[in-house]
C-alpha cells in the first residue's frame, strides 16, 4: 500500500490511522490474517519498534486482535467498524470545516458548495 | 545474566596530535534499538564507533559492551561496517564467504548466499568487477548476515544512488536480530530518520542530545533533519561571529589573513582527527 509518512509528526499516530482506514476500507479480511508487525514495517520503511506501537494501540481500540497461537487477525465485530468509520468520517468534515473557516466560508457556503458538488456528480 | 544496557560510555576522551576527538562522552545505549549517530564532518562519529569496536583505545575514560571492555569478547559480539571498502579487489564473493565463516561463529552463511542471489550476484563474481553500490551492498550483506549484539555502520549509505540507499535501508529493517543494536553513523539523515528509534547528536566530540525520536517529533513538531540543522546551524553562527570577534580584534591586514588560516587549521585537524 502507499504510506504517506510525515516526518514532522509522530510516526505511530499516522501508520494507525492509514491502517485504520485500509481496515474499514474493507482491504483485509473481516476475521482474517493481518500483516505481520515485521512485513509491514518492511513495506512502510519504518523502525518495527514504532510499526509494533502502531498495532498494539489497534489491538487497544479492538480493531486487530492477537491470537496466541495464530498471529493476528481482523475483528470481526460489525459494529466497532462501523463505529470507527463514523468516528473517521467526523474527523474528515470536522477538518473540512476547519480549513473551509478558516478560508471565509460559513456552515451554509459550505453545505451549498457540497450539495452542488453531489448535484453535479449525480448526473 | 543480561541487562538492558549494551554499551556504556563514561567520560570517553580522544585525543589526537592537536585535536580532541572526544570530549568526555558518557552515553548509554540499550538493546533491540537503531539508533542513529549523526554529526557534521569531524565531530566524532567515526572516532566513536571506531573505539567501540576496539580499533582505537580512548586516552581517557571507559567503554563497555555488555559489560565487558573492548577485546576478544566483544568483538566476537560487534558487527562492524567501516566507512571504506576493506575488501581486496581480487577476491571472489566466496572467498568472502569463507572467511567470514571462518572468522565469525555467528556468521548465517545460508542468509548471505540468499541475499546475494536477490540481487543476481554470483558466488565467483570479483568485488573489483563490482560497482561501488553493489560494492557497498556486499559489505553490508556480510556484515548483516551476522547474529550479533552490536552492528556499528559507519556511513553505509554515503554514496550510493537513492535505489541502492532504500535496498540498503530495507536490508537494515528486516535483517538485524531482534535483539541487536544498530548504530547507524551519517549525516543523510532525511533519508534514515523513519528507520531510526533513537538519535544522539555529536557536535565537537560531545554528545549535545540523545533523545527517542518520537519523543523529539512530539516536543519539537519537527523532522529530525530539521532538527537537526537548527541544533547545528546554531553552532555555526556562534562559529562565524567567533571568527568575526577574531577579524575585528585583528582588523589589521595581516593579522586577519592569519585568523582565516587558524580557523582552516582547525577544520583539517578536525577532520584528521576523524580519520
Amino acid at each position: 500500500m502507499e504510506w504517506k509518512i510525515n516526518d514532522s509528526l509522530p510516526i505511530w499516530p499516522q501508520i494507525k490511522k492509514q491502517l485504520m482506514f485500509e481496515i474499514i476500507a474493507g482491504r483485509y479480511e473481516k476475521g482474517g490474517p493481518f500483516p505481520t508487525v515485521r512485513e509491514l514495517a518492511e513495506d512502510a520503511k519504518v523502525n518495527r519498534n514504532t510499526m509494533q506501537r502502531a498495532l498494539a494501540e489497534l489491538e487497544t481500540d479492538g480493531l486487530v486482535i492477537t491470537n496466541r497461537t495464530a498471529g493476528r487477525t481482523v475483528t470481526t465485530d460489525e459494529n466497532l467498524i462501523a463505529i470507527t468509520r463514523e468516528k473517521l468520517a467526523k474527523e474528515k468534515i470536522n477538518s473540512l470545516m476547519e480549513e473551509m473557516n478558516a478560508i471565509g466560508f460559513g456552515a451554509d457556503d459550505i453545505l451549498k458548495l457540497i450539495t452542488d458538488k453531489v448535484n453535479i456528480s449525480g448526473k | 545474566m543480561k541487562t538492558n544496557t549494551l554499551v556504556e560510555c563514561r567520560g570517553l576522551t580522544k585525543t589526537f596530535p592537536g585535536a580532541l576527538a572526544l570530549d568526555r562522552v558518557d552515553l548509554t545505549l540499550g538493546r533491540g534499538k537503531i539508533i542513529g549517530l549523526l554529526g557534521p564532518n569531524g565531530s566524532g562519529k567515526t572516532t566513536l564507533i571506531k573505539i567501540m569496536n576496539g580499533l582505537i583505545r580512548p586516552t581517557a575514560g571507559t567503554v563497555t559492551i555488555d559489560g565487558e571492555n573492548p577485546g576478544p569478547y566483544t568483538k566476537s559480539q560487534v558487527s562492524y561496517l567501516p566507512d571504506k571498502n576493506y575488501f581486496a579487489d581480487c577476491m571472489k564473493v566466496y572467498d568472502l564467504l569463507n572467511i567470514f565463516e571462518d572468522f565469525y561463529e555467528d556468521f548465517d552463511r545460508a542468509k548471505a548466499t540468499e541475499m546475494c542471489a536477490s540481487l543476481g550476484i554470483r558466488e565467483t563474481a570479483r568485488l573489483k568487477e563490482m560497482s561501488k553500490g553493489t560494492k557497498e551492498k556486499m559489505q553490508l550483506i556480510m556484515v548483516m548476515s551476522r547474529k550479533a549484539q552490536l552492528y556499528l555502520l559507519d556511513e553505509p549509505i554515503a554514496g550510493v544512488d537513492p535505489a541502492a540507499r532504500d535496498y540498503i535501508l530495507n536490508t537494515i529493517i528486516s535483517n538485524y536480530n531482534e535483539e541487536g543494536t544498530i548504530l547507524i553513523s551519517t549525516h543523510l539523515i532525511s533519508d534514515i530518520e523513519k528507520v531510526l528509534d533513537e538519535v544522539v547528536f555529536l557536535k565537537e566530540g560531545r554528545v549535545i542530545r540523545h533523545e527517542a525520536v518520537e519523543d523529539i517529533r512530539i516536543k519539537e513538531g519537527k523532522s529530525i533533519d530539521e532538527v537537526f540543522r537548527d541544533d547545528f546551524r546554531m553552532v555555526s553562527q556562534r562559529t562565524s561571529q567567533e571568527l568575526g570577534d577574531w577579524h575585528y580584534v585583528n582588523s589589521d591586514a595581516g593579522e586577519v589573513r592569519d585568523a582565516g588560516n587558524a580557523g582552516e587549521d582547525n577544520n583539517g585537524t578536525a577532520e584528521r582527527g576523524e580519520q
